[in-house]
């Protein structure tokens, strides 16, 4: 028994080197799975309102080697600030984008790479709004419990400041490491597991 | 997506302790993927509390039957043929449906269809490994496959996995995503296995271990294992869902 429930949340396991099969099944080379469409591979589905960006980067472990065979999802408001979920009871969120992407990184180079749209923002539990961000979860070898950390953008200094998590953060080295720099293109980040300039990690 | 109530509050703190920790150096994987700082709580927005939600339209017919889902036409996969269910429910024993659970497994010679899986055992060459469902409205789920087999990995010294099913597991909020891995009864592996016992607290490891389930056994046919997955609880009432055919 919990404190607040009757059963106990079940344990997490590694996804272990394999789980390309399971969840990116034609990166993996079963390449008839699921109609050749891996999950969460398309964000923007049809006509949607935003800027598209591309989101990169890289997973670095604790010797700053690229992680090859991680499994990186994000979720994300779309350009209104609404989220495509049923506990999303403010309205409709865009039915042009799911807010919902998976990616492995890339067996060689440890790139990761998710064609989205810039999010709005979305209030904190208090009301007050939050800076635009982007939910990650990682999951690899070696990892025992999923890591959730956040992606939140350089060119939004302003909103930054004022974000209730960031400011929560306090220590700018910390928060630095969960803003992603202007590219071309979008964004990109390096996400560290380990070591100097470690990315903050949250207990969601 | 399911129609009528929808959980939209904040979840319930995870129990970590309960989960392992993130630098188990006897599984050496570990050891330069922890992070060393601790994991920042903080009260769930929307951004936690919501999550992607998958139909039963997104499903193919076989998606849930790995015996034949790789297979070429006419045949299956080699292997004691079985059927794993369970229910997928939330702390508070409710049921969490219309959730996305997709599996991967070795096939029954201990050998992933991968191409970092270097393995001296043999492929199946009807056995893909890779399968997924939608849970149904009381939680419930269903899958067939083959038992998959144990296998030698590199840690160090002569380990073993236990013959596992790899779950990845959605709720209906993004801070419920959860990967873990289903083990067999009466497995001697399951005591001797590095990655089985980064998780300290055995009654979470029996919850990792499917039972034999004679009940549903389909005589003649394949061996029904029961597995319940538990996903955190949410704190707050149910809402009505305003979101009408989403």
């Amino acid at each position: 028994m919990t404190e607040t429930g009757k059963l106990k949340e079940s344990a997490s396991q590694t996804a272990g080197p394999y789980v390309h099969i399971g969840c990116v099944p034609s990166f993996a080379g079963l390449t008839g799975m699921y109609g050749g469409r891996d999950p969460g591979a398309e964000m923007v589905t049809a006509e949607a309102r935003g800027a598209r960006i591309v989101v990169e980067g890289r997973v670095l472990d604790g010797e700053g080697a690229p992680v090859r065979d991680a499994l990186i999802e994000i979720w994300q408001a779309d350009a209104q600030g609404l989220y495509h979920s049923p506990a999303e009871t403010r309205g409709a969120a865009d039915p042009g984008f799911t807010g919902w992407g998976r990616q492995p990184s890339d067996a060689k180079t440890g790139q990761f790479r998710f064609e989205t749209l810039k999010p709005g923002q979305v209030p904190w539990a208090g009301g007050q709004m939050q800076a635009p961000h982007i939910s990650v979860w990682i999951v690899a070898r070696g990892i025992n419990l999923g890591l959730s950390t956040r992606i939140y953008f350089s060119d939004e200094a302003e909103a930054n400041a004022t974000d209730p998590l960031l400011q929560q953060i306090g220590d700018p080295a910390r928060v630095a490491t969960m803003i992603a720099d202007k590219t071309a293109q979008g964004y990109s980040i390096e996400i560290r597991l380990q070591g100097e300039n470690e990315t903050v990690f949250l207990d969601v | 997506m399911a129609k009528g109530k929808v959980q939209s509050g904040a979840f319930n703190p995870r129990d970590l302790a309960r989960h392992p920790s993130p630098l188990t150096p006897s599984y050496r994987s570990s050891v330069l993927r922890a992070p060393a700082h601790a994991r920042i709580s903080f009260e769930n927005s929307l951004s936690e509390i919501t999550g992607p939600v998958f139909g039963q339209g997104l499903l193919g017919p076989a998606d849930n039957d790995l015996t034949i889902n790789y297979a070429q036409p006419g045949q299956s996969a080699i292997g004691e043929r079985i059927i794993v269910h369970g229910r997928l429910l939330d702390e508070d024993a409710r049921p969490v449906s219309s959730a996305l659970l997709e599996f991967w497994q070795a096939n029954a010679g201990g050998r992933y269809r991968h191409k970092n899986d270097g393995y001296v055992a043999p492929l199946d060459p009807n056995f893909g490994g890779c399968g997924r469902t939608v849970t149904a409205q009381d939680g419930s789920y269903s899958f067939r496959t083959i038992r998959p087999g144990p296998y030698p990995w590199p840690n160090g010294g002569n380990d073993w996995r236990p013959a596992h099913i790899h779950f990845s597991v959605f709720g209906d909020g993004f801070a419920q995503r959860l990967i873990t891995q289903m083990y067999f009864q009466g497995d001697p592996h399951i005591q001797l296995c590095p990655i089985v016992q980064t998780i300290k607290d055995p009654d979470a490891i029996d919850q990792l271990t499917a039972q034999l389930d004679m009940d549903n056994t389909v005589p003649m046919d394949a061996i029904a294992y029961r597995f319940d997955i538990v996903l955190r609880g949410r704190r707050s009432t149910l809402f009505e869902n305003r979101l009408e055919g989403n």
